[in-house]
């Protein structure tokens, strides 16, 4: 299950926020203390070794603070931004390969975060986790697999010795499931 | 190329893909075909989106490994090395900004080189899991009838190209697997510019090409 719930995410927008505007060091200390032990393990269960993972940990880190300005939470949960932020220094410096990554839409002027818009998506955020804890547990270990990312679908086929197909009716399956859990 | 208003494209990327470049499994070369679609296309923009919320979600659940003493502290070393990340300013470019690396530059730059038929290619550098090119298909010009061993991605970035399945306009992307042999067709108008990627080499269903395709590295 995952540890947190609509109030705790919303406290982690803050703590971005506080790094955001007054470069605060203790609301740093926090997310780090919740999210860099998650990265790293994350990283290990993606075929890092432990000392490349808190290499790889520093970084993400650091990406955090250096683009707190350009986190949205009317857009991306805390918990998604740093995945995507772990994800790419995981293909960067484990994998040693470059990442293509989209344009990012161009900024209009400043505008604050609708505050019910970043509580929606808290919200939303907060329940595909439940519904991701409640997928079968043969749908989720693939799901799990694919992000942990250090296989692709017919390297798993290899592993677990089920058929290609089987996978990927598996992943469609549990995609239905997450999407309808999510109506 | 400006962005396209997203009800213009009809064909996207499918979950697998969007899955897999979320996960940041896709070889280099299909992850470029996907982030210039998704910085024309504001729906596979937001699919993207959800599958990094699923991808948070498997990263909050796999645990926690608790990190060295002075983990926070060189963390905060390294902060006060570096310099806060600029924001994005909007796109002066013709080719989406995935691009421009890759080119070397902008449209204006690409180095196109003729492989036959009045179509010509440039070649873009990636990891050698798969291959990805752009292609200037001349309008009303066929490529060579073909079929594929393994996925073959297809984005239009300029013109249009219809083949037995449907017509593909900017901002299009087509996933063609081994079942499909086409033959697409660059319609009248504008020259057709693709950006097509391959994770194995092209199967030309004629003789000639496939002597061609030797040499060509089509």
């Amino acid at each position: 299950m995952t540890t947190s719930d609509p109030t705790s995410r919303l406290a982690w927008v803050a703590q971005i926020e506080a790094v955001r505007d007054r470069q605060d060091q203790r609301a740093f200390a926090e997310l780090f203390a919740h999210f860099a032990p998650r990265v790293k393990s994350f990283l290990m269960k993606s075929g890092s070794s432990p000392e490349l993972a808190e290499e790889c940990v520093q970084e993400v880190m650091t990406t955090l603070w250096n683009k707190a300005a350009l986190f949205d939470p009317g857009k991306a949960s805390v918990s998604t931004w740093i995945f995507t932020i772990a994800r790419n220094r995981r293909i960067d410096m484990i994998r040693k390969l470059r990442r293509p990554e989209p344009e990012d839409l161009p900024w209009g002027p400043e505008t604050e975060a609708d505050q019910s818009e970043a509580m929606i998506l808290q919200e939303e955020t907060e329940r595909l986790g439940r519904a991701l804890a409640e997928l079968p547990e043969k749908q989720r270990a693939l799901i799990e697999r694919a992000y942990f990312g250090d296989l692709s679908h017919s390297e798993i086929a290899e592993q677990t010795g089920l058929p290609l197909g089987t996978i990927k009716s598996r992943i469609r399956l549990a995609l239905d499931r997450l999407r309808h859990s999510m109506k | 190329m400006k962005k396209t208003n997203m009800t213009d494209i009809n064909h996207h990327l499918t979950d697998p893909l969007l899955m897999a470049y979320s996960a940041g499994t896709l070889p280099e070369a299909f992850s470029l075909v996907a982030a210039t679609h998704i910085s024309l296309c504001d729906e596979c923009r937001a699919r993207l989106g959800s599958f990094d919320a699923v991808g948070g979600e498997v990263m909050m659940d796999a645990g926690s490994v608790a990190v060295s003493d002075e983990c926070l502290a060189a963390t905060l070393k390294r902060i006060n090395q570096g310099a806060p990340a600029p924001r994005p300013a909007p796109r002066k470019s013709v080719l989406p900004s995935p691009l421009l690396d890759y080119v070397g530059g902008d449209l204006g730059d690409v180095k196109w080189r003729k492989i036959g038929g009045g179509v010509s290619q440039m070649i873009l550098s990636t990891s050698k899991d798969a291959t990805v090119r752009l292609l200037r298909i001349p309008a009303g010009t066929a490529v060579p009838d073909h079929g594929h061993r393994g996925t073959e991605l297809t984005l239009v970035l300029q013109g249009a190209f219809r083949d037995a399945t449907d017509r593909f306009g900017v901002g299009d992307v087509e996933v063609a697997n081994e079942d499909l042999n086409h033959k697409p067709v660059a319609e009248a108008g504008a020259d057709c510019i693709c950006l097509a990627a391959t994770d194995a080499p092209l199967r030309f269903n004629a003789f000639l090409p496939r002597v061609a395709q030797k040499f060509m590295r089509i």
